[in-house]
């Protein structure tokens, strides 16, 4: 049965096994091979998305549940390739990743921090970042980025207002 | 299907994207770094080259070399030494995975040597195509070759400056004599402009919109996604299974037994579930019904391996060097101190799980690999696709982490397997518990150490007994399986000054699968020297960093014991001395802390460089923190300071995993954890900050990704019991220890 969702601001259509997680929807289903798989339960953090704004690890996310909703994946986050969302620049300035394999993760989690929580603490991101899991160990460059964007972003809405 | 690996190298070199002639220099990069596995294929090898400089019309400038990226910078660092000769822009000299060649040895990644083994030859490319392009230019100008210079891309001359793009030169320059390498001029140190910048990776723009592409990411058309059933005990064999209820799982396509076998093998094989997505695939693999026949690994576990551990400590070992006599210094020592300490297994644990996508068709192959040594991966594929080595294409991908694991062939033997039998192309996945419980361990070891004081505080003894599941004994060819000194890495060059020393090995017997896991076995070394060290001090009641200083004592050059090919890197007392000294400078070392915080020194000399690292713990209630970890490094001079700093920071934090996380245990012959829930990682909320120094210096790079995982565990714990009075001599540090 066809399973109808919006998927970076697009209507998307799948017909799937309803049990399929939306992790395995994206990857092999949709090839939008962005969002991770690191260990099939919620356990890093790798395949963190957004579901209706709330960052989502989409492993153990049936895709039946996802009907109806707005997801947002690392590949939604740019307008376009010349602009870049704020967490993704915080990220090459402070040259957050390494191997790189767990930071579409991290990013969509540290947007969905910044949206709740626009100018974080220390303790708001340990909260909000323990469940990613960077095995390359860039943790104090994902702090120093969501500082940086978290500015960025403080900046434009003085600059907007 | 696409075509095989190119093999007319020459045609493939010498046209570039926009066609046409371009020019090509060919060199090797050094295998010092790996020398002993390289020597034998060295003698083999028909073609000197194994990397290429090619400057095309259209000014692109492409390093192409068989190194692979797995987030440690090497894409980044490797064309910043190029463009400094060359005198271009770093950031476009675009770096092409070169083809596997079966007829040139290539040295795969990994050792911490792609800085260090490229540095020279890469310089010295880079300088070649500058002069052959600088004297192309003169003769167009008809002027001399030394009135001529390379800026940024172009050759200019005289005033007012007129100029040729080095495009513009590539096919005069290409019909020169390419100057001996080993002569041409290179540029002076204190001109460089890029070695030494700090400067941004190359790829995080597309690691930070999600379009880098890794192997696990690799989609061919029509292809199927796998996963095995495999045995969970090692070793262990299928003694039948029925695939009805996989089959009937929606999206399952085919259930077959594949076997695996022989060097580089990490299970016998398994039932390999297909599907047309992986979801379906890892379904099928729950309603598969396997009978196991486990075999005689069965009976083994970690107590069982404790047991043998103790049995072999109550005996001598085998004698590894003996200076002096340690044994009469001990006996008759002021005070004699003597420790044992424990290292379980550990695992990589690669964020992105092994993987590998094979397609095989009957005249060629084609694989997507993410590996650390591609040419195996291809000697695997032709073997199951009995086909020559030079049909089959192996397209290195991006890895999300390495660590060692990924020098490993064994995903790949199953995909090629899977490939064959199915015919169709194909994606072997691992799922994270597969990933934990079919490793290649670093092994579990136990170490006895004895040292002996005079009343002056001077070390007259030293004594290290080591049993492990040695590394060696599983890999080194029938007749040869003689481990010793390998398992000790350079714990058995000891900096420390004292007349008598005895080291001592006994293999102990597992089957579990061991390699390379990131600093290797001084992993273990560098924890055992660096407490231990840290305990003659406190028993000598001196201070831990004024003991070592002391006991390494004026700079002096030490020869690396028992590895005659590193004869020329000894170990050099003045530079340890120096990141010691930085570290604890940075830290504070010895300024008042409050009660229930300590700081802890250790420094270790490993993969040619040189760390020292201070931990700032505090403890109370039988619980610790660490507050702070400060290296300094000495890895020579570091062609992009901030990679740099993200290697130390990264080997500090998979070190301090190793240190107060998880054991990986045995029982009934297998792994018990299987995921991040029992085998955890440090998270954000844990990650203490990590401040790194780097010694300036004029000496060539050595390693740098894993010379700094050996000193994190010693610090932490001389740091906890500076703090608490209590010495932890087993890893990963555990409750009931600090109680």
């Amino acid at each position: 049965m066809a399973i109808t969702f919006t998927l970076n601001g697009k209507s998307q259509s799948v017909d799937v096994s309803p049990d399929m997680p939306l992790l395995w929807v994206l990857r092999d289903t949709l090839n939008m091979t962005g969002t991770k798989f690191g260990c099939g339960m919620a356990l890093c953090g790798a395949c963190t998305v957004h579901i209706n704004g709330e960052a989502t690890r989409s492993c153990i996310t049936p895709i039946s549940s996802v009907a109806g909703k707005r997801v947002t994946t690392i590949e939604g986050l740019a307008i376009s390739e010349n602009h870049l969302h704020p967490v993704q620049k915080a990220w090459m300035e402070e040259d957050v990743p390494q191997c790189g394999y767990c930071q579409s993760g991290q990013i969509m989690s540290a947007v969905a921090l910044l949206s709740k929580k626009p100018n974080p603490t220390d303790a708001d991101i340990d909260d909000a970042m323990s469940g990613n899991i960077c095995r390359c160990g860039t943790y104090q460059r994902i702090r120093k980025a969501i500082h940086r964007a978290a500015s960025s972003m403080a900046g434009k809405a003085h600059s907007a207002a | 299907m696409a075509t095989a690996s190119v093999v007319n190298r020459r045609e493939f070199l010498k046209t570039g994207a926009a066609g046409g002639a371009a020019l090509v220099i060919g060199f090797h990069l050094s295998r010092k770094a790996l020398a002993d596995q390289a020597q034998d294929q060295e003698k083999k090898t028909p073609n000197p080259f194994d990397a290429w400089v090619r400057i095309t019309p259209d000014n692109r400038v492409t390093l192409v070399l068989g190194k692979s990226e797995m987030g440690q910078g090497v894409y980044t660092s490797l064309p910043m030494i190029l463009a400094e000769e060359l005198c271009v822009d770093w950031k476009h000299v675009h770096v092409e995975q070169a083809p596997t060649n079966p007829k040139v040895y290539d040295l795969g990644t990994g050792g911490s040597g792609s800085v260090a083994g490229s540095w020279l030859p890469l310089r010295q490319a880079g300088a070649a195509a500058r002069e052959m392009l600088i004297a192309a230019a003169a003769k167009k100008w008809q002027v001399g070759a030394d009135t001529c210079k390379a800026k940024d891309g172009y050759v200019v001359h005289g005033h007012p400056e007129r100029s040729f793009r080095y495009g513009e030169l590539v096919a005069d320059a290409a019909k020169l004599e390419i100057p001996n390498l080993n002569k041409v001029p290179l540029k002076n140190a204190d001109d460089f402009t890029i070695v030494g910048r700090e400067v941004h990776r190359l790829d995080t723009p597309a690691k930070s919109t999600g379009s880098a592409n890794f192997g696990i990411d690799s989609r061919i058309p029509g292809m199927l996604y796998a996963v095995i059933a495999r045995c969970p005990v090692f070793e262990g064999k299928v003694a039948s299974f029925d695939g009805t209820k996989a089959k009937a799982v929606p999206g399952v396509r085919d259930v077959f037994e594949i076997k695996t076998s022989g060097r580089g093998a990490s299970t016998s094989g398994g039932v390999a579930v297909l599907a047309d997505n992986s979801w379906a695939a890892m379904q099928g693999r729950k309603a598969l019904e396997v009978k196991w026949d486990e075999g005689a690994a069965a009976n083994e576990s970690s107590e069982e391996l404790r047991r043998q551990f103790l049995e072999n400590a109550a005996k001598p070992g085998g004698v590894l060097r003996n200076d002096g006599d340690a044994e009469a210094a001990l006996a008759s020592a002021a005070k004699k101190v003597e420790a044992v300490y424990e290292l379980p297994f550990a695992a990589h644990v690669c964020m992105e799980p092994m993987n590998c996508t094979v397609q095989i068709g009957p005249d060629s192959a084609e694989a997507w690999v993410p590996s650390q040594g591609p040419q195996w991966a291809q000697a695997v594929i032709a073997e199951a696709a009995k086909l020559p080595p030079e049909k089959v294409a192996v397209h290195t991908t991006l890895m999300g982490g390495g660590f060692g694991r990924r020098y490993q062939a064994d995903f790949v033997m199953e995909a090629a397997q899977v490939a064959k039998i199915s015919g169709k192309p194909v994606m072997v996945l691992w799922t994270r518990e597969d990933d934990m419980q079919h490793d290649f361990y670093r092994p579990a070891s136990y170490h006895k150490l004895a040292g002996a004081l005079d009343n002056d505080g001077k070390l007259t003894a030293y004594k290290h007994f080591q049993t492990s599941t040695s590394i060696a004994a599983k890999w080194s060819q029938k007749g040869a399986d003689d481990p010793g000194l390998g398992e000790f890495g350079t714990g058995a060059t000891i900096p420390y000054a004292t007349p008598n020393i005895r080291i001592e090995y006994t293999l102990a017997h597992s089957s579990a699968p061991r390699a390379w896991w990131r600093s290797v076995e001084h992993s273990s070394s560098g924890f055992v020297m660096e407490s231990f060290i840290d305990e003659l001090a406190h028993a000598s009641g001196q201070d831990p960093l004024a003991f070592r200083l002391k006991l390494i004592g004026d700079s002096r050059k030490i020869p690396q014991f028992g590895e005659g090919r590193e004869e020329d890197h000894p170990l050099d007392t003045g530079r340890l001395k120096g990141v010691l000294q930085l570290a604890a400078e940075k830290a504070g070392w010895g300024k008042p802390l409050p009660k229930g915080q300590g700081r802890g020194i250790a420094g270790f000399f490993s993969f040619f460089s040189y760390v020292a690292a201070v931990a700032d713990v505090s403890s109370s209630n039988s619980a610790f923190k660490v507050n702070r970890i400060v290296c300094a490094v000495d890895c020579g001079r570091a062609v992009n300071p901030n990679g740099v700093r993200a290697q130390v920071e990264s080997a500090a934090i998979y070190a301090l995993t190793a240190t107060v996380k998880d054991a990986i245990t045995v029982e009934h012959g297998r792994v018990v954890q299987a995921n991040f829930n029992d085998y955890s990682m440090i998270r954000m909320k844990e990650a203490p900050p990590i401040e790194v120094y780097i010694v300036p210096s004029t000496e060539a790079p050595t390693g740098i990704g894993e010379p700094t995982v050996p000193v994190i565990a010693p610090a932490i714990c001389n740091a906890i019991f500076s703090a608490t009075g209590k010495r932890l001599r087993r890893l990963p540090i555990r409750h009931e220890d600090l109680a």
